[in-house]
């Protein structure tokens, strides 16, 4: 598949910002990371270093394609840095305004031709574009977490969405290498509106003192297959992460399975917020990303 | 750990032979009544409180209907189980071990221990409707079957993104197809008379499913 796009930016260096970069880098992209902290773009380039050294273990890249992949991405803190991008796909926290100021400055520094895309799982696409200046050059861009191992993403044309900007962006994610479904702009798109209420149905068997958690999960991955259970998924997403998608999800649809448990907020309060502190549902030993 | 199977007929766990019913002694130290009839099985079973285990194979029933419910601490060596299995499929690998507060934790480890040496997996789980799948399964099917009839997307990208996005082996309206959407019904339906829960209520394609079987 061929594709206009030769620079890829990437807004925010969190689990999904960082995975989306590798996607993008690692299919050949000039790829630049713009994160307001330094340190979070410190931590990002580690766990991908390590990623990709995972990857030359398991002899899925060899030590000269990694050395090209890490010259290719790079991190910045000036908003500035991504005028030459192509694309910008934002990957911050799922929050309107944040998105909206984030996406404002954007607009000023991007070149016109330059595609916006939301990496948001909950909110609306139109509603996003809506605050981009650029809503017609606006795609929704759902990818799923680990983005770096997960072929899937949802595409989704916002209300104003130009059919030649939707093309582009389709044409842009069939040359990362990624699987683009078509869904419509709803609230959790397919995934999220099936996936969220599910989680937090797991998380009130918890509460409710039905079954420890191990056992949850060992009966979802034996009983149906799943290669995950729910409470590990969400001690990978982060507690932190899933409270603001479920607060998202429910804000759009009222439905009372999308509202987040009180047990999610005591262990955020806790610090039990997954892999990311060490503890959530699990313990774990190390912080390393997903995969190789 | 030697088990005796005492079969009543009908059983949805064992419809055929497996390794588990293969491994059965004569005279066991843990009684494993399987079938449609395993409470009146277990009113004539004879020595109850010097087995290590009884293991009742129950349907969509809790086991406090067989031994009766006290105050939050009932529990002795009586334990529930069901292998868990979706309408016409096969039988999966899970056993889902049905425990109440002052259950034996020995007689829960000796459970465990037959199962688990017959290359069965266990998940052990409060004495409630549904367990630990159905109650987590249900409204999620009843969710994908309304929005198919939204036309959130086709079938195919519904099962596709699913599958793709989550790993799932099957998306649900495949899934429901193979195993059954009368099936379905009637075990949401329970669900729903059980807890009250809209999420449970029967999705349409799941009631006209049903009304199919009826008129058949």
């Amino acid at each position: 598949m061929t594709t206009e796009i030769k620079t890829v930016g990437v807004a925010g260096s969190g689990t999904m910002g960082a995975g989306i970069a590798i996607v993008a880098a690692r299919a050949g992209f000039k790829t630049i990371v713009y994160d307001t902290r330094q340190e979070a773009l410190e931590r990002a380039r580690a766990q991908t270093a390590g990623f990709f050294a995972k990857s030359v273990e398991r002899k899925k890249l060899t030590p000269a394609q990694v050395e090209k992949i890490m010259g290719d991405l790079t991190g910045t803190t000036r908003i500035s840095d991504m005028a030459g991008c192509d694309i910008v796909i934002e990957a911050v926290f799922e929050n309107l305004k944040i998105k909206h100021d984030l996406l404002g400055e954007l607009n000023q520094v991007c070149q016109q031709h330059t595609l916006f895309a939301s990496n948001t799982s909950t909110l609306s696409i139109t509603e996003i574009a809506a605050g981009s200046g650029r809503d017609e050059r606006f795609v929704g861009m759902h990818f799923c977490l680990p983005a770096q191992l997960m072929k899937l993403v949802e595409m989704s044309p916002g209300i104003r969405t130009s059919d030649e900007a939707f093309q582009r962006a389709w044409d842009f994610c069939k040359a990362l290498g990624q699987t683009p479904v078509r869904t419509r702009d709803n609230p959790g798109f397919i995934l999220n509106y099936f996936l969220v209420p599910f989680n937090n149905d797991a998380i009130r068997l918890v509460e409710a003192g039905v079954a420890e958690p191990a056992d949850i999960d060992r009966a979802i991955k034996a009983g149906l297959g799943y290669p995950l259970g729910p409470l590990e998924l969400l001690d990978m997403v982060g507690l932190d992460t899933h409270l603001l998608v479920a607060e998202a999800l429910y804000a759009s649809t009222r439905d009372p399975r999308a509202a987040c448990p009180p047990l999610v907020k005591r262990m955020i309060a806790a610090g039990r917020l997954g892999r990311k502190t060490g503890q959530g549902f699990f313990r774990y030993s190390g912080n390393a990303m997903f995969g190789g | 750990m030697a088990y005796t199977i005492i079969d009543t007929g009908g059983s949805r766990s064992f419809p055929a032979q497996h390794a588990f019913t293969k491994g059965a002694a004569g005279d066991g130290e843990v009684a494993v009544i399987i079938g449609s009839a395993v409470g009146a099985a277990l009113a004539t079973l004879t020595d109850r409180e010097g087995k290590a285990a009884v293991l009742l194979e129950l349907g969509t029933e809790c086991l406090g209907a067989y031994t009766g419910e006290s105050r939050g601490e009932e529990g002795s060596n009586v334990l529930g189980f069901a292998r868990f299995g979706l309408g016409n499929g096969e039988p999966s690998n899970l056993i889902e071990l049905v425990r109440q507060p002052r259950t034996s934790e020995t007689a829960l480890a000796a459970a465990k221990q037959i199962f688990e040496a017959a290359g069965l997996q266990t998940a052990v789980c409060g004495d409630f409707a549904g367990r630990i799948i159905d109650r987590l399964v249900r409204p999620y099917y009843n969710a994908a079957l309304r929005r198919l009839d939204e036309v959130l997307a086709s079938a195919d990208d519904l099962d596709t993104t699913l599958k793709l996005g989550l790993g799932y082996p099957e998306g649900p309206i495949a899934l429901l197809e193979r195993t059954g959407l009368a099936h379905h019904y009637d075990v949401t339906q329970g669900l729903f008379e059980a807890y009250g829960d809209p999420a449970f209520t029967p999705a349409r394609r799941a009631r006209v499913a049903k009304q199919r079987q009826r008129k058949a």
